[in-house]
């Protein structure tokens, strides 16, 4: 047997105590605690009251460095996420320069290496076309050598679907997945709110679901032509649910993800007394009335939609702090998804088995990024998680630059109190 | 009756006997406009900031006229004029405005929101002259006004509201005000120019005009913003005046008193015709002179937040 470098003793998992093994950042054993224990040189930390859960992996990651800084760089991004629970981030192209060549992709890696020697792991998404400009391929073959994991022109809707097509098939040579920002590129693109009641009253221009729904159409049709794989992002609404339901029960390679903000919020909160025009929600694809609400749900439960994912989209605070029409979209998400995913758990919305696909053996299969589901040689990404303590959002208690969210001052339970990736303690 | 709101940001904040109370004391105030000397010194020493970052001729003119009336000192701030044309943003105008301590501001601007946006940050009332697609309070609350001066009430009468809805602030706050008074509303324009979501909205819609002013006892004439055919809405002005243009063969199915309002600028031969808008029945210039004494018992209810006890 390996020697055993790290003993977690006394951690909740799955409703029994357990002792957890590590050796050479992998898990070796999982087996019921035991009272005595001789740990020999092994460190040990002790869990007792502790949850744990296997590190998440989120998929869908601003991390704005290079160019946007200001917002979040990857030092502060990845420091959100070991405090959010993630062992594996994906982050988004539209940085500036976009990450459409090898020297911008590198450059992330090394700031990761540099800040966050330990992890989280960071899997930069390449750019779909140059200059996300949708126009000519990106040199994905670089991209890929330099560390690209995926592709994308996440942000800005690929308008021409030969281009499209062409870019799946491309990714494909280099056995990388194509993920879509699914929105009608003329159909009120990026506009925040949705088209409906809320939007009429209000007076703002809305984008519709079908906005969504006709690109997820397209997306489908291409990827049972195509039989290649493509990524939805960011679901938001019914209609889309449904046409990748049909996709699936086809046997078509879509996969999809949905965000903490869409399970949980509605349209509603922008005309709520308090939040009333709140630029921070205003979010792309823009928060949908509750039957979408219900519907993620539903769809995340029946497996419909694969992962969950943040679409972690920090912005700086004079940016939010203004005409809602003017305000980006975004809503920050790594430090708060684990909380308000796991209270979907504890509310019996979601199965705790639902919560651990989506967050962690979904994504991971689809990106073919390293798991942990505690079996040997898994490896070692967890954390000691208290249930019961109760944080109040603020600025001071997100660890992103990014304070954008509609939950600021929300009194969240549950809260990360140490992570360990490949074994090596990281908070 | 004690006035309590600090702001005006929209007429659904208003219950019907705040309205009324606005009416009656406009009304006061109508009896000033036929003095020799039209002034008061209701407001003396109070300021007002009209901050206009989207161009206006006559709303701005009515309030700056009201203010001056009850003896207000009126300040103008237009966008050209503001730092918002050097990138300054709306919250940081907000709070220099704030710094010079006015007794109330009077805000337009093109964002829907931006009323309350500033409402939120200032200590002094605000009272919305428009924001975006949103609300425009005190051109609902004049056109009712100019209708309740001409029938005692509005009350039973039906009301049809014409020409791009989507896209009018106007319309939005007169079918809360004029549903809120008793009034039933119409709707009619073309599809590409209604909101979505209109099924919730207690209206009645019609696609067809000759259909929608049957039995009438007012329209309500929307200015067409021209860009609309640029925006692809339209397929030309002239098709628009055709099929959604108030002539005078419309009028024939209407109520014979049938009044015609119009919130300005005109465009003659588009929206309406010629003809309509000079005729007996048009109520377009009773309109800006209610305009300007709805504003004056605006100023003056919002800036003594005290009404008749």
């Amino acid at each position: 047997m390996a020697k055993i470098d790290l003993i977690v003793r006394r951690a909740k998992l799955g409703g029994k105590d357990v002792d957890v093994f590590v050796s050479r950042g992998k898990i070796v054993e999982v087996k019921p605690s035991a009272e005595s224990l001789d740990a020999g040189d092994a460190t040990v930390e002790e869990a007792f009251g502790l949850t744990l859960l296997p590190s998440l992996t989120d998929v869908h990651v601003h991390l704005r460095e290079p160019g946007f800084e200001y917002k979040e760089d990857v030092e502060s991004g990845l420091r959100a996420a070991a405090w959010g629970g993630f062992s594996n981030i994906m982050c988004m192209a539209n940085t500036k320069p976009v990450n459409d060549n090898g020297s911008v992709t590198e450059l992330m890696l090394e700031k990761a290496r540099r800040y966050w020697p330990k992890g989280p792991r960071l899997f930069p998404i390449g750019a779909l076309t140059k200059g996300l400009k949708g126009q000519e391929l990106a040199p994905m073959a670089e991209l890929a050598q330099a560390g690209c994991a995926a592709f994308s022109n996440d942000g800005v809707p690929v308008e021409s679907t030969k281009i499209f097509r062409l870019a799946v098939e491309y990714a494909s040579d280099w056995d990388r997945v194509v993920i879509d920002h699914c929105e009608d590129p003329y159909l009120g693109v990026g506009v925040g709110v949705n088209e409906g009641e809320v939007s009429s009253r209000l007076g703002l221009p809305g984008q519709p679901d079908v906005a969504e729904a006709l690109q997820v159409a397209r997306d489908v049709l291409l990827a049972e032509y195509l039989d290649l794989p493509i990524h939805l992002a960011h679901i938001s609404c019914r209609k889309s649910a449904d046409l990748i339901r049909y996709a699936k029960a086809r046997g078509v390679k879509v996969t999809a993800e949905t965000t903490p903000h869409y399970l949980t919020m509605t349209e509603n909160i922008l005309e709520a007394e308090a939040t009333e025009y709140d630029a921070l929600a205003k979010v792309n694809p823009p928060l949908r009335p509750e039957d979408d609400r219900l519907a993620m749900i539903e769809a995340l439960n029946d497996g419909t939609i694969d992962c969950l994912a943040t679409d972690h989209a920090p912005h700086a605070g004079h940016e939010k702090e203004t005409e809602f029409d003017v305000a980006p979209c975004g809503i920050t998400g790594l430090d708060t998804a684990l909380s308000v995913t796991w209270g979907l758990v504890r509310d019996g919305v979601l199965t705790r088995e639902t919560f651990l696909r989506a967050w962690t053996t979904a994504p991971c299969k689809v990106f073919n990024l390293p798991v942990n589901t505690f079996a040997p040689g898994d490896p070692a990404d967890f954390f000691l998680f208290d249930e019961a303590e109760e944080w109040t959002v603020s600025p001071s208690t997100l660890h992103s630059k990014g304070k954008n969210t509609p939950l600021l001052g929300s009194v969240l339970k549950g809260r990360v109190k140490t992570h360990f990736i490949a074994g090596k303690k990281i908070v | 009756m004690k006035w309590l709101h600090k702001d005006l940001l929209d007429v659904s904040q208003l219950s019907k006997p705040e309205v009324m109370a606005i009416f009656e004391t406009a009304g006061r105030f109508q009896e000033l406009q036929e003095r020799p000397v039209k002034k008061v010194p209701t407001l003396k020493g109070r300021s007002v900031v009209l901050f206009f970052a989207e161009p206006s001729t006559r709303t701005k003119t009515s309030f700056d006229v009201a203010g001056k009336r009850l003896s207000a000192d009126t300040f103008s701030l237009a966008k050209s004029s503001s730092s918002l044309t050097k990138g300054e943003s709306l919250k940081d105008t907000a709070l220099t405005l704030q710094a010079m301590a006015p007794d109330a501001i009077v805000i337009r601007h093109w964002c829907s929101g931006a009323a309350r946006f500033m409402a939120d940050r200032l200590d002094c009332s605000v009272i919305n002259a428009g924001d975006g697609r949103h609300a425009h309070p005190t051109q609902a609350l004049l056109d009712s006004f100019t209708l309740h001066q001409e029938w005692g009430d509005v009350a039973g009468k039906t009301i049809l509201i014409l020409g791009d809805i989507a896209h009018s602030r106007v319309a939005r706050s007169n079918v809360i005000l004029l549903t809120r008074l008793g009034a039933k509303v119409r709707l009619c324009g073309p599809r590409t120019l209604l909101p979505p979501a209109l099924k919730t909205w207690p209206v009645k819609v019609f696609s067809d005009l000759n259909e929608a002013v049957k039995g009438v006892d007012a329209v309500m004439c929307l200015r067409l913003q021209l860009e609309r055919q640029k925006d692809g809405l339209l397929p030309d002005l002239r098709e628009y005046s055709r099929t959604f243009g108030l002539g005078a063969r419309h009028l024939e199915r209407a109520n014979p008193d049938v009044r015609i309002l119009h919130p300005g600028p005109l465009n003659r031969g588009v929206e309406i015709s010629s003809e309509l808008a000079d005729s007996a029945g048009s109520l377009i210039l009773d309109q800006v002179a209610s305009g300007v004494v709805v504003r004056m018992a605006l100023l003056f209810l919002y800036m003594t937040r005290k009404g008749e006890e």
